[in-house]
């Protein structure tokens, strides 16, 4: 038991820290990387353009993918050591990581070979940036009860509704959009999955302005726009099977939850922040908090040892690495909470007066956000109920009926 | 990135679960507990004659000269089957702490006993209520005779001898102690887990020596009990593992309201969560297997952070296990209550998680202060 590379692995990251060295600037001890939060900025997407096609010319984009695809062929540990590596060095917000990350995958196991060679390329390169059009307002943990309809006509589809909580709507070229094509079918088979062109007629983006004042996610409407069949993604009606392989990239891409603060940052808080004129941290109760919130976060951490361990030796993790967002996301807000207490009555600041430069405060705001995108709570614990602890699904009364006649929304 | 057990480990896990199911089924501990046997004598002969006791001791003091990792796996399968024997009390306490602190004398002496079960050792430290630290302790060590009362002392009934925690002047050591000479007095105290004893020692001029020959410091205490801590720690998290398996599959064959109670939310989620704490304990427990095995510097807050968690997460265990079972869950001859008494008795044996948690945060401190 070690937390050593093999040979292989280091030679690996030696390769990758020399090319990371001598083209990015290393962050300094304590600085945050940059994130993706805040307001549309062109000059951001187009820095990051940039550093994602100085890294696809050098081999450095989507590592795991095939040769063919532009990738390198590069087994899921070399693509953890890499993101280890990448990670310690200022580069732009990844704004490809749903493409990359989702929908690429998705392409690569459903897609036909010409749109493999059409989509794929230009995706790992950052050329064209792409959107997931999943969730609707009546349809976000219960998905397949998706209602934005797409109706043949021709050798296109004409498709009409409303999706929600879109990331990067406004600055991408293409969009991967689950639609309902036979509303007679039961709710999981009238379903047909589709890539559009964010530029086309009867598509509108409005931003969604976020409890805590940002705004990362857009809602997009659709009236009347053509997409040809040439872009449907898997057969018609079985859209569902590529919307499964989709969100079960999205646990993997999401899993970790980057940026914002960690338990260093409240164990500094509590050993600065004065009660009574002493650091909070001699309080007994404060400690007693922080022990506990010590041993999730490193429970977390030792956890992704285990997983990359599995991943080192050419194993497929086991479920240990699906409780990620579960422990991580909640983790993170009751830290903010504790933090919040701990600054007192100044807790009540959001200026940059307020303690740590607002740290928790943000915080505190954002996480519920963590518990909400990319699975609740609530579904992902169904989803280890289920999947990893063979536990029987819920009694169902949306099965076995036509779609249309599933009451859905507010009270019918 | 190698950070779990190995294969030929694992191996070893399988032929420790396989034997220990046909040794040790829960029907033995409940014989324990109902007869107030104070340990399995055959379930410890047969554990010795496998030569776990000795798994840890170099082969020149008569053990099998493998490390803490194979310990660790040994542990976590006796911990699933609530093992009624003295295994913590003479392998993590008494042996390591020899093997720590000890003089190449006492090694010779106590080790090849240890490691073939002929000796029993155990460490005694609380005296009563409360946690004594290094400034209440009352035992004392004067011209080589130790007074003192020790309570609760786990395995001090059927020990043969003890580490006891005793002062003397301004230091502080641990002395070891025959407990079979006259000027030691043994008392029987009834147990909140009968399958585990306990006992009251009380030392009247008793004739000791030091471990390691002379007072080894509070330091040195803390070090053993962070060993002690994570082995331990495996044994609570095969505890709760094994909660969690039987309680999985009751939830999953007990109808109500027409249907598995398993497929209810209400449970399932709470099933999920319970998934979850066992994965984060493993994780912390391995983390001080790795600096238990390693002897790194950061062995103690790995202790600390393993100790934590593993006792919450079998406190958890074992009440979820009672109140997923419904009404049977309360009744003696359900399973239940030998976990949730295995998991007070094993949060209370090396002191309880909040005085850990708070361990925890002080060595966090010192860490900082010297970066």
């Amino acid at each position: 038991m070690d937390f050593n590379d093999t040979p292989e692995e280091a030679a690996f990251r030696a390769e990758a820290r020399a090319w990371l060295e001598a083209n990015a600037e290393p962050l300094a001890p304590g600085e945050q990387p940059a994130s993706l939060e805040g307001r549309f900025d062109p000059e951001m997407v187009r820095k990051a353009q940039e550093w994602q096609r100085k890294k696809a010319d050098a081999g450095w984009a989507c590592i795991t993918w095939p040769k063919e695809y532009g990738g390198r062929g590069a087994t899921p540990i070399q693509a953890v050591i890499w993101s280890q590596e990448e990670a310690r060095f200022k580069t732009p917000p990844n704004i490809f990581a749903i493409g990359q990350g989702m929908l690429g995958p998705t392409i690569m196991v459903h897609g036909t070979e010409e749109q493999k060679r059409r989509y794929l390329p230009p995706m790992l390169r950052g050329d064209e940036i792409w959107c997931q059009l999943f969730s609707e307002p009546a349809a976000g943990s219960d998905l397949a009860g998706l209602r934005t309809t797409a109706v043949r006509d021709g050798d296109d589809w004409i498709i009409n509704g409303q999706k929600i909580w879109t990331t990067g709507a406004h600055y991408s070229k293409w969009g991967m959009i689950v639609t309902r094509t036979d509303p007679n079918a039961e709710k999981h088979r009238g379903i047909t999955y589709f890539i559009v062109d964010m530029q086309s007629p009867g598509i509108e983006i409005r931003p969604i302005k976020q409890m805590n004042g940002m705004s990362s996610f857009n809602e997009v409407f659709f009236t009347d726009v053509r997409v040809p069949d040439r872009n449907r993604i898997g057969d018609v009606n079985d859209g569902w099977r590529c919307a499964l392989t989709t969100l079960m990239n999205e646990r993997h891409a999401i899993g970790g939850g980057a940026g914002g603060p960690e338990f260093r940052d409240l164990f500094r808080l509590a050993r600065t922040v004065l009660w009574n004129g002493k650091p909070a941290i001699q309080d007994a109760g404060v400690r007693q908090r922080l022990a506990d919130f010590y041993v999730r976060a490193k429970g977390l951490q030792y956890t992704s040892y285990r997983v990359q361990t599995a991943l080192s030796r050419g194993q497929t993790p086991g479920p240990e690495s699906s409780i990620g967002k579960l422990v991580g996301a909640p983790l993170r807000q009751n830290m903010a909470a504790f933090a919040l207490d701990l600054e007192g009555a100044a807790a009540a600041l959001l200026d940059r007066k307020a303690p740590e430069g607002a740290l928790w405060q943000l915080a505190y705001l954002g996480s519920p956000g963590l518990r909400l995108a990319g699975g609740t709570d609530e579904i992902l614990r169904n989803i280890i109920a289920e999947r990893v602890l063979g536990l029987p699904p819920e009694i169902r009364v949306d099965k076995g009926i036509p779609f249309k006649d599933v009451p859905t929304g507010p009270r019918p | 990135m190698n950070f779990d057990f190995s294969d030929d480990q694992k191996l070893l896990r399988e032929n420790v679960r396989s034997f220990l199911a046909k040794e040790a089924p829960l029907t033995l501990c409940r014989q324990v507990l109902e007869t107030d046997g104070k340990y399995s004598t055959t379930l410890w002969q047969a554990v010795a004659a496998q030569g776990w006791l000795g798994t840890a001791i170099p082969e020149k003091y008569g053990g099998a000269g493998f490390g803490r990792l194979e310990l660790a796996v040994i542990a976590e399968e006796l911990g699933r089957v609530l093992a009624p024997i003295p295994f913590g009390s003479s392998v993590y306490l008494a042996s390591e702490a020899l093997l720590v602190a000890g003089t190449e004398e006492q090694k010779q002496r106590y080790l090849p006993r240890l490691s073939t079960g002929e000796a029993i050792g155990t460490l005694a430290h609380f005296e009563g209520a409360g946690d004594p630290g290094n400034r209440s302790l009352k035992s004392t060590v004067r011209n080589g005779k130790l007074s003192g009362e020790k309570t609760p002392v786990p395995d001090g009934e059927i020990a043969d001898f003890a580490l006891v925690t005793a002062k003397s002047g301004r230091d502080f050591g641990l002395a070891i102690v025959d407990l079979h000479t006259r000027e030691v007095q043994r008392e029987h105290l009834d147990s909140l887990d009968p399958s585990r004893s306990v006992a009251a020692l009380r030392f009247e001029r008793a004739p000791v020596e030091w471990l390691g020959g002379r007072p080894c410091g509070w330091d040195t205490l803390q070090h053993i009990f962070d060993r002690a801590a994570v082995l331990y720690a495996f044994e609570q998290l095969g505890g709760a593992q094994r909660a969690f398996e039987i309680t999985r599959e009751y939830t999953l064959n007990r109808y109500a309201f027409g249907r598995p109670i398993a497929s209810f939310q209400a449970l399932k989620h709470r099933l999920a969560d319970w998934y979850v704490e066992l994965e984060l304990t493993r994780s912390n427990c391995y983390y001080g297997a790795w600096a238990l095995s390693h002897e790194a510097p950061e062995l103690a807050v790995a202790a600390c952070g393993a100790r934590v968690s593993a006792t919450n997460t079998f406190e958890l265990a074992s009440k979820e296990m009672i109140q997923m079972h419904g009404g049977m869950g309360f009744t003696w001859e359900h399973d239940a209550h030998l976990f949730y008494r295995r998991a007070r008795y094993l949060a209370a044996v090396l002191g309880p998680a909040p005085v850990w948690r708070e361990r925890l945060v002080t060595c966090l401190e010192r860490r900082e202060e010297a970066s």
